[in-house]
């Protein structure tokens, strides 16, 4: 990272490029990682670099293999076979998740993992890497920790200040609501210092008000230097924050580039956006009965009926 | 006013037999797997077991005290071992099974008369084949002392000497949780039990801590088979199923995840039966129901109030609910 001014950085990869391509200087290079449960193909991944200091998202419709990957690459699940990935320039293959952590990729959970019956403090401390008192045969001589855990409680007070989950830091995690928690799992994992961030699903479940802010502290990540790779179905905070766009469609990588040309690629309007990609998906239009988008929409779908009919 | 009387001095007796201290050992040990580590241990008397086999056949064997003391530890932790390599990786219930197994193929392996040499088989390892030494240390020497209900013999086979190092080992015991719950690794444990995976995403090496944590709830639970063996003899029956459910049922009374609700749980558990089993004595004739029926009654009793207390109390006397609010 150091090596590296701030504008090379920032500036992602330009233009749409084919799947798998290239980039200036991957943080994360993946080759060949593959999943098969069962007789199916859950993931068939050939070639992924993600860039050093952007945000990519990892977009794909339901059953693309999007959070089986995120668990391949972070240690929780393993490949069939012959997998090779490396994380800043270190390979990662075959090892387990608490040391893919330790090599400075954190990830967060779909289904938020605040550890509910212990309280937002607690629930940081846990984050900091290298505790001296988290080994068995120091733990019980307190003068021995007693300043790294000030040290450490010091830094989770300024995270909980800058996710505003200050004046719940006594209170359990269980008690916060969705969208705290999401926050507390970013705060959390933030403690460690990574160097790349892993988010899955991060706007699940959160109420608009909230969702704002999360997006601020995403960008906020990469201005102060991380990686964050994320996976979302949110197209608004795809398009709104996101550097750099992979789409992945039945396990494997159909396209990747910046948001508006990805969105534009036919391959992923076939496969994931449908025709109506460039409607606004957030639009309560939609909602609404009556509207001419849904007469619209219902012609398209009997020109379709019959169209398919004729086929037959 | 004398039943009333007899009922308290006996409830007072168990309270603070050596039998109710090591119990509350083996509670100890099984908050630290439980209560704090979320680990399904359904074996504790197995421990139990294994650490009074490996301490009273080394003494017997000619082995110094603390010599026998460490064999005894060491067994329970290749037990451990054993036990923990295969299960920890996987889901917790696992381990309940596992463990469950492993006590029971303990006892019968004790039991088998093809090892009658070594554990006596059925019939057990006589208390005065592994009793002496310890005596040997007492400083409180010969006679007799009365205090309150308690009147025992100062060293003897059953004596206050097996009391006071007893009670004085859980007093030990408390402390070591006390030191080890209020560190960051004992945080580490509370963040294991409420989510593997979590922890796991943070870079920390959850197998090797769960292991830690099956190990040493393992000594405390051989410690308290030592202790349990001292005033009577080893045998393998009296340290079956039924003591590790004793041993669940104190940790549910007294509070999981606490310092002394160990302590408390085993205490009440003991002396609570006793009073059940005295007052039903006093006020139910024997044509009803005779002094070996109140016994049986007594359990009974103990069965339906673990059952109230796991419905209404679940989170034991000592315990935290707002903690339980948030188990989903």
């Amino acid at each position: 990272m150091s090596d590296h001014d701030q504008s090379t950085q920032l500036a992602p990869p330009a233009g749409a490029a084919e799947p798998g391509s290239t980039k200036s200087d991957p943080i994360l290079v993946v080759d060949n990682v593959v999943r098969h449960f069962g007789g199916m193909t859950a993931v068939d991944v050939g070639h992924l670099e993600v860039q050093r200091g952007v945000i990519t998202a990892l977009i794909g419709p339901n059953g693309a293999g999007k959070t089986t990957f995120f668990n391949l690459i972070t240690g929780f699940d393993r490949p069939t076979a012959g997998a090779h990935w490396s994380f800043d320039g270190s390979a990662l293959d075959k090892t387990s998740a608490s040391r893919v952590a330790r090599a400075g990729m954190v990830r967060t959970f779909q289904l938020t993992k605040a550890l509910n019956r212990m309280t937002v403090m607690d629930n940081m401390m846990l984050g900091a890497r290298g505790q001296t008192g988290e080994n068995l045969f120091l733990s019980w001589l307190k003068p021995l920790w007693s300043n790294q855990e000030k040290e450490i409680r010091d830094k989770a007070l300024g995270l909980l200040e800058r996710f505003k989950l200050l004046d719940k830091q006594d209170d359990y995690a269980g008690s916060l609501s969705g969208g705290q928690r999401k926050l507390l799992e970013m705060a959390r994992a933030l403690m460690s210092d990574p160097k790349m961030i892993m988010l899955d699903e991060p706007m699940a479940g959160v109420n608009p008000a909230l969702t704002q802010s999360l997006l601020g502290h995403i960008q906020a990540l990469r201005d102060d230097g991380m990686t964050v790779l994320f996976v979302e179905h949110d197209m608004h905070m795809v398009r709104h924050i996101s550097d750099w766009v992979v789409v992945m469609a039945e396990g494997k990588l159909i396209a990747e580039g910046k948001a508006g040309e990805v969105m534009a690629n036919p391959v992923v309007i076939d496969a994931y956006l449908g025709a109506h990609h460039d409607t606004d998906l957030g639009d309560d239009a939609l909602l609404e009965e009556g509207s001419d988008m849904e007469e619209q929409l219902a012609d398209e779908v009997a020109e379709e009926e019959t169209s398919r009919e004729d086929q037959a | 006013m004398d039943t009333v009387i007899n009922i308290l001095n006996s409830m007072a007796r168990e309270a603070i037999a050596p039998q109710t201290a090591a119990v509350a050992i083996a509670v100890i040990g099984l908050n630290v797997h439980f209560g704090f580590t979320g680990l399904l241990n359904m074996g504790q008397a197995g421990y139990m077991l294994v650490g009074a086999y490996g301490f009273a056949i080394s003494v017997r064997e000619g082995a110094p005290l603390p010599v026998a003391i460490l064999i005894g530890l060491a067994a329970s932790v290749v037990l451990s071992l054993v036990l923990g390599l295969p299960t920890l990786k996987l889901r917790g219930d696992y381990l309940a099974i596992v463990t469950i197994s492993a006590a029971e193929i303990i006892r019968f392996i004790g039991r088998q008369p093809l090892l009658e040499n070594v554990t006596g088989a059925a019939q057990g390892i006589p208390g005065g084949d592994y009793r002496v030494p310890f005596q040997d240390l007492s400083f409180l020497g010969a006679g007799q002392t009365s205090f309150g209900p308690w009147n025992y013999f100062n060293t003897g086979v059953n004596g206050w000497w097996v009391r006071v190092v007893a009670w004085g080992v859980v007093f030990l015991g408390v402390l070591i949780v006390w030191l080890l719950a209020r560190s960051p690794w004992g945080r580490l444990l509370k963040g294991i039990r409420e989510d593997e995976d979590a922890i796991r995403s943070l870079g920390k090496n959850v197998f090797a801590i769960k292991m830690q944590a099956l190990i040493i709830g393992g000594m405390f639970g051989a410690l308290a088979g030592m202790i349990y063996v001292l005033p009577s003899s080893v045998q393998p029956d009296s340290m079956g199923r039924q003591l590790t459910f004793f041993c669940w049922t104190a940790i549910l009374l007294g509070g999981a995840a606490t310092i002394f609700g160990p302590v408390l749980g085993a205490v009440l558990f003991y002396a609570t039966r006793i009073f059940i089993k005295g007052f039903a004595n006093a006020t139910v004739p024997d044509s009803i129901m005779n002094t070996q029926q109140t016994e049986q009654f007594s359990w009974i009793v103990v069965g339906v109030a673990l059952m109230l207390l796991v419905i209404f109390r679940p989170q034991g006397i000592l315990g935290k609910k707002r903690e339980l609010q948030f188990n989903v």
